[in-house]
């Protein structure tokens, strides 16, 4: 249809030609001299064509396409220009979308409950404030007379517990919640098979009914299917399997944990402390406002039942309340590694549009003599212009492909390396979102970047352009030394940001933590149901597990630790060294460990002062606790604290001082320095009042040092204590040296990225001065040939150039200085540990930039010096 | 003698075309041919210009064309008025009537008529 239209066109204006030129003929004139007055007559045939097909309804899409398909010819005709530019741009578009993929799904993607926005979190809050705030866990009593009153908000809560599944198939540890019946209900959720929870199961006493996840189903029956109605034990309690939760309740962790594996009703838990309003483990409450209802009145309406509870309960509410917020994801300090990355993805794919500008700015230069012919053979400006974009954007999107190609494959490897796992993970894809902020950035960077050739498409200067060895003029030598020092600038960011993280991780991995962490094993250790419900049968538990894992060959020694230093989870507690404590607000804080004899040697802390826990501290002597030099410091000054009293708050009762160990950097490296609770104390499991033994068994760990390597004797350790009574499961096996690296891992995660996007800035920085300076010294071919003949020696012109070259990387590097102490800034205050301004590693930065660029303009300036004053004078 | 040739004012060719085109079919060659001479030479219609302005007649429904062969024997683009370019040719000319007819009194205004 369009190609038999131009047909008719041109056999409509050739029809015009040959008659008129048959005429002027028939007039006596020679045919060739008739043909070309005709011509002549006629004025510029395309002209005439083209203002015909402007005539054409939708002409602009067609022409769309034409431009396409004559950008594509254009670009086929120079595959390595083409190739070079579609890396360039697949690498920036790639490493955005990427980052941008992340950002999405962990921190734009709704929670995946049914109207998110209408939910909230709710929790207590207490007018007086302790070091750890004065934000709480709801209590169970609290929830349910919360959830009692008329408050326009539907509430469900729960609560985390992890145990022993030890049938059917081999005993392991599965992650798990206990939660209200409703709270499905609440989210908008209902089973993916089976039925939840009801009244009748969540009470004490009721049938023992649990949720598992479909994964969880899988493993151990087989298939959901099989999994319904059949009996499985979780710490020695034999379930009915009534339901398969649906995959998004594993949100409710906020992390949206893959792990959980089993539900259960709250109601039915028999722990005493879940009905003690003032101590007790804590609830996490969701609410989903009633239709109507705003957050400020559930706030009010919640406040208010609050209040009640707090005249009802003196005791144990006074001056607590209820308060309430949007529920949002918890995706702990990943935003800021993602804000982070993202921004260094950014600042690559600028430098790509850059780079790209850049070089189809060259080019359209040593194309400029064949657009100025075809606006001196009638096409119009507009339609050249509009070309260069097509040019542009078709390379742009072809990046993008590319780009969201490389996404495609790097994401699972970013996933998988992310430090600490990354939060919501599930919800990471390259879905709708991503294709389309790819392709806007793609379209936009088109646009941005073609810009600057297409202005170049010539306009007056027509003959200047035309006249042979005529060369465009100094408009663009300005343009390419601006995108040479903006690249060079974007590149110093980058490489400084590098170089900072490159530092700081160095710097930090050689800190001792103030442990040994070489040849140590800890690992999370379960005791069965059965034998925790009896401390003295606890206690001979934990004493036949450690020998039998001393005992085997290869451990030095083993002892019980609760939290251990860098990993996840601590025990904050207030403490006071005066016999009259002081108001709540002003009571220091530690880090409490509770350990047995041994484990502060295993760890190879180092003691100051005094002795360590000895076997001989039991219950009924006198309890003893060990603190750091911290604590000493800050509790008694210059005065020796071996002998002084110390109470944490457990009972009233006050622990004897007998020994002053070294700072244990609990935090980690880069954190440590700057935490707010840095105090350490540790008290003897043995010396633990029964009434603790229970809760404290649940969150025991061993500790095992090795003479040989750790992960060597994980199989050994862990059947020895599968051995011993009650059948202990470990779980969460770690080497200290793991958890030293992994303290570290968001900086290494940061430094592996941001080392990977300098390489990749320094490379297109280096192709962007190659490029430029190649052409500005040919465009110089002349004026150097005059030099030569003048008598200048090559390696004067060597300098020439390079001096030239210099200038704009000199420029460059003082640009992007400004650019990373900024950038330094904003990483310092995102990221853990690394120590302000770090200059060195600006100037590293700086040097290894300017030798690269250098290097990169060497062959031009090379090619400059051999020129031959000759040729290039006949030039 | 040399004549003087005069430039077409802005959107008159559009008339002139129609004008040329209602007096029967005529493909384009003709049509630049007929201004020509009507117009004693006058009228220089750029010819580059005179296929974008029937192809744009012809896209806005005034003009309507079909091929035939000429008495020369070759195939030429006929072009024909269409009914609605019959209507609009009549109420361009009658405006440009009024409109010369306006100026041409004007142009005849004598000094002291102006007081």
């Amino acid at each position: 249809m369009k190609r038999r239209r131009e047909r008719e066109l041109e056999k409509e204006l050739g029809f015009h030609l040959a008659e008129h030129a048959a005429d002027l003929a028939a007039g006596g004139r020679t045919p060739a001299e008739a043909r070309r007055s005709a011509q002549a007559a006629f004025g510029a045939f395309d002209a005439a064509a083209e203002g015909c097909r402007d005539a054409r309804p939708l002409r602009w899409l067609n022409e769309t396409g034409r431009d396409l398909r004559l950008a594509l010819r254009g670009l086929r005709r120079r595959p390595g220009f083409a190739a070079v530019l579609l890396i360039t741009l697949g690498l920036g578009i790639g490493a955005t979308a990427l980052m941008f993929s992340v950002a999405s799904g962990v921190l734009l993607q709704p929670l995946p409950f049914s109207h998110p926005d209408r939910l909230i979190g709710v929790q207590e809050r207490t007018d007086q404030a302790t070091a750890l705030g004065n934000l709480w866990a709801v209590a169970v009593p609290n929830f349910r007379d919360a959830r009692a009153a008329e408050t326009g908000v539907r509430l469900g809560a729960s609560r985390p517990l992890g145990g022993i599944v030890s049938r059917p198939g081999t005993a392991a540890y599965v992650d798990g919640y206990e939660i209200s019946p409703e709270l499905l209900d609440v989210l908008g959720l209902s089973p993916a098979r089976g039925r939840g929870f009801t009244a009748a199961d969540n009470h004490r006493g009721a049938a023992p009914v649990a949720m598992l996840s479909a994964a969880e189903a899988q493993r151990r029956f087989g298939s959901a299917a099989r999994a319904l109605g059949a009996r499985l034990v979780f710490d020695d309690v034999g379930y009915t399997v009534v339901g398969i939760a649906p995959p998004a309740l594993s949100a409710i962790s906020g992390a949206g944990d893959d792990s959980v594996g089993i539900y259960l009703p709250l109601g039915a838990d028999p722990d005493p402390r879940l009905e003690n309003r003032a101590i007790h483990p804590g609830l996490s409450v969701i609410g989903r406002l009633q239709p109507g209802v705003s957050l400020p009145a559930a706030r009010a309406q919640l406040d208010a039942v609050g209040r009640t509870l707090a005249a009802r309960y003196p005791a144990t509410n006074h001056g607590r309340t209820f308060v309430a917020q949007e529920l949002r994801p918890d995706t702990g300090d990943a935003s800021s590694t993602i804000a982070l990355l993202l921004g260094a993805a950014l600042l690559v794919l600028l430098l790509a549009g850059v780079n790209a500008a850049n070089l189809l700015l060259a080019h359209g230069a040593t194309r400029q003599r064949e657009m100025a012919m075809r606006v001196a053979l009638g096409a119009g400006r507009g339609r050249l212009v509009r070309q260069c974009l097509a040019e542009s954007t078709l390379l742009a999107t072809g990046g993008a492909l590319l780009g969201l190609g490389l996404a495609w494959l790097g994401l699972p490897l970013l996933i998988t390396l992310w430090p600490q796992g990354l939060p919501r993970a599930a919800e990471v894809h390259l879905d709708a979102r991503v294709l389309l902020f790819s392709l806007a950035v793609a379209v936009g960077a088109g646009l941005l970047f073609g810009l600057a050739p297409a202005l170049r498409v010539p306009r007056e200067e027509l003959e200047t352009s035309l006249r042979p060895g005529g060369v465009g003029g100094g408009p663009t030598r300005r343009l390419h030394s601006v995108f040479v020092v903006a690249e060079v600038a974007l590149a110093m960011v980058l490489l400084a940001g590098a170089g900072l993280l490159g530092r700081a991780v160095l710097r930090l991995s050689a800190v001792q933590p103030g442990v040994d962490t070489h040849h140590v094993l800890v690992a999370r250790t379960a005791l069965s149901a059965a034998t925790l419900a009896n401390p003295a049968a606890t206690r001979a538990a934990w004493t036949q597990v450690l020998d039998r894992i001393r005992a085997v060959p290869g451990v030095e020694s083993a002892a019980l630790v609760d939290t251990v230093p860098l990993r996840e989870g601590n025990n904050q507690i207030n403490y006071w060294t005066t016999s009259a404590p002081p108001p709540v607000g002003q009571q220091p804080s530690a880090l409490a460990t509770c350990v047995t004899p041994g484990y502060l040697q295993t760890l190879g802390l180092h003691l100051l002062r005094g002795r360590w826990f000895q076997s001989g501290d039991r219950q009924g002597t006198l309890p003893v606790a060990v603190v750091d030099e911290s604590l000493a410091r800050h509790a008694f000054g210059a005065a020796d604290p071996i002998g002084r009293k110390i109470w944490i708050g457990l009972d009233n009762d006050p622990q004897t001082i007998v020994g002053v160990v070294g700072h244990v950097m609990y935090w980690g490296p880069a954190s440590d320095p700057h935490a707010k609770v840095r105090d350490e104390v540790y008290d003897s499991f043995d010396q633990l009042p029964d009434r603790y033994v229970r809760r404290w068994s649940q969150l025991m760990s061993v500790a095992v040092r090795t003479g040989v390597d750790p992960r060597s004797l994980l199989q050994p350790v862990r059947a020895a204590a599968a051995g011993a009574q009650g059948g202990q499961v470990l779980y969460e096996v770690r080497t200290m040296d793991e958890l030293a690296r992994g303290s570290l891992g968001q900086q290494r995660f940061l430094l592996l990225l941001f080392g990977l996007f300098a390489a990749l800035a320094l490379g297109l920085a280096c192709i962007g001065v190659y490029g430029v300076l190649a052409r500005l010294a040919a465009q110089r071919t002349a004026e150097i040939g005059v030099r030569m003949a003048l008598g200048a020696r090559p390696a004067q012109v060597l300098a020439l150039v390079l001096g030239h070259s210099l200038w704009l990387i000199a420029g460059g590097t003082a640009c992007g200085l400004v650019g990373a102490v900024l950038a330094a800034r904003v990483m310092d205050r995102l990221v853990a540990g690394l120590g302000g301004l770090d200059v060195m590693a600006l100037l590293a930065a700086a040097g290894l930039l300017t030798a690269a660029a250098l290097g990169a303009s060497l062959p031009a300036a090379r090619r400059a010096s051999r020129t031959d004053p000759v040729t290039a004078l006949r030039q | 003698m040399a004549t003087s040739k005069s430039e077409l004012p802005q959107g008159t060719l559009d008339l002139l075309i129609l004008k040329v085109v209602a007096l029967g079919p005529v493909h384009g060659y003709a049509i630049a041919q007929r201004l020509g001479q009507v117009s004693r030479e006058v009228v220089q219609v750029p010819q580059g210009s005179l296929y974008p302005a029937l192809h744009r007649l012809e896209r806005r429904g005034l003009l309507s064309a079909d091929w035939r062969v000429t008495t020369t024997g070759r195939e030429a683009k006929f072009y024909r008025l269409t009914r609605r370019g019959t209507a609009v040719l009549a109420e361009e000319a009658a405006s440009w009537q009024r409109l010369t007819r306006a100026v041409g009194a004007i142009l005849a205004l004598a000094p002291e008529n102006a007081e």
